[in-house]
């Protein structure tokens, strides 16, 4: 299992919104909380914290639009 | 004949050629033997007949990266040495290369070059990229070729994806999914005349042609300004028209193409603009050039500040972008002057973060879009090229 707190206080961290932590499906992308920049900020701390290698190529942003899809997503990654 | 969508006559053939590709979808059935040769004839349209050594670098072009991608794919089912990730990846870049630097060296390099050997590249390097990352595990050489030689979007794009190109291709839309997808079609086909053949024309004609002129005979300020609008406007009207045919023309083949403008001129700020302009470009940039890079140096620790950090990385990306246009003066300023505005608006987001009092409302947000669509209408003036005829006048 992804630690799901682990993650939330990774993207808490990287977005500077807490509100990700308590809105699971808050949309990332379309609030503009998160940019290409935050998503590889997030994508090297995911692998240095959790060990989870996310590939950068063709990252689909419709895939990866709330905390809950990324929590998907990484869950099939692990 | 040579550049698809140019005369009527081209969507006169179009449209019965495609007929039977329709009714074949509408049946579930695509007619690949049948498309097979639609694709044949209109690549000779294109690429035939007076242009015939466009078909010949294109046939070689072709050829070469389809050895290249599938003797990669071998190679990384088995290993995954970085050496030869970066000769894969330089050896689908070498023809364009190639192509672009060789007349620095006078020597001409035409049996190289083909209309939209820049979009075929683009197809290639996410090729060898996404097989390095391991997301393409099987590659079918077919699918392949179909995928560079797509006719539709050959000569200018959008840039698909193949892992999307591939899902479409290889499946027919539901009945219910493809009706909706020939009514978008339609609809996108007849607004794509709308801009390209109506508007981009009275904008050429009566706008840039005619301040050009204007402009040559009497360097004022007005004259600029206005030559600088129609020109904005023009290639917005001309490109946003090319793309809805080419969107228009997939849809009908059962192909779900994406979008390459979304309403650019509304957008309230730089970044947004390049969310909503000549997308499947900036996209493919985004997340092949840009993301890869900002990924490595991130990791590597290369920067101590992340603002340092996001400011090279933008300012690589547009030069990049601006060189890939051409290795003239006023496409890599071009480059430069969007990779520059990226950071101050960047600088300008990071300002509002911390000043969380300042006023944001409905006067804000136009003030936004006008400052905008001004600094994009002065980057394309510089694009235009017009300065350097006034320069050498």
């Amino acid at each position: 299992m992804v630690d799901k707190n682990e993650f939330l206080t990774i993207l808490a961290e990287i977005t500077g919104e807490d509100e990700v932590k308590e809105d699971l499906d808050f949309p990332l992308y379309d609030s503009g909380v998160l940019d290409s920049l935050g998503t590889v900020q997030l994508l090297v701390e995911i692998e240095a914290q959790m060990g989870i290698q996310v590939p950068v190529s063709d990252f689909d942003r419709d895939e990866w639009a709330t905390p809950n899809k990324m929590l998907e997503q990484l869950e099939q990654l692990k | 004949m040579s550049t698809p969508y140019g005369a009527p006559v081209y969507f006169l053939y179009l449209a019965v050629a495609l007929i039977p590709i329709v009714v074949g979808l509408m049946f579930g059935k695509r007619l690949l033997w049948y498309q097979n040769l639609v694709t044949l004839y209109f690549l000779y349209l294109t690429f035939g007949g007076a242009h015939y050594k466009q078909g010949i670098a294109l046939i070689i072009y072709v050829l070469w990266q389809v050895l290249l991608v599938g003797g990669y794919h071998r190679y990384r089912s088995k290993k995954n040495e970085s050496s030869v990730y970066f000769m894969a990846l330089l050896g689908a870049l070498l023809p364009l290369v190639l192509y672009k630097l060789l007349p620095a060296f006078h020597v001409n390099p035409s049996m190289l070059g083909f209309l939209g050997i820049s979009y075929l590249t683009f197809k290639a390097v996410q090729m060898v990229m996404e097989i390095r990352d391991g997301q393409i595990k099987t590659f079918s050489m077919r699918v392949y070729i179909q995928f560079l030689l797509f006719f539709p979007t050959i000569s200018s794009g959008p840039i698909d994806r193949y892992r999307r190109f591939e899902k479409d291709f290889e499946n027919v839309p539901e009945r219910e999914e493809y009706v909706t997808l020939v009514d978008k079609a339609i609809f996108m086909i007849f607004l794509g005349f709308l801009y390209k053949f109506i508007i981009g024309y009275y904008l050429k004609t009566f706008g840039v042609n005619y301040f050009e002129g204007a402009l040559l005979d009497n360097t004022s300020f007005w004259n600029l300004l206005m030559y600088m609008y129609s020109y904005s406007l023009y290639l917005f009207f001309d490109f946003a028209g090319y793309s809805l045919f080419a969107v228009g023309v997939s849809h009908l083949m059962g192909i779900k193409t994406p979008i390459n403008f979304n309403k650019p001129f509304i957008s309230p700020n730089i970044k947004e603009f390049w969310n909503r302009w000549h997308m499947s470009l900036s996209f493919w940039f985004r997340d092949f050039v840009f993301m890869r890079m900002v990924f490595f140096l991130m990791k590597k620790k290369v920067f101590k500040s992340r603002t340092t950090m996001s400011n090279v990385g933008y300012m690589s990306l547009f030069l990049l972008m601006g060189v890939w246009h051409g290795l003239t003066w006023y496409y890599i300023v071009y480059g430069l002057f969007h990779g520059i505005a990226i950071c101050v608006n960047d600088a300008w987001i990071r300002y509002k973060k911390k000043h969380k009092n300042l006023p944001s409302n409905i006067f804000t947000k136009c003030l936004g879009i006008f400052i905008t669509f001004n600094t994009v209408c002065v980057s394309f003036l510089i694009f235009s090229g017009v300065l350097d005829k006034l320069w050498h006048h």
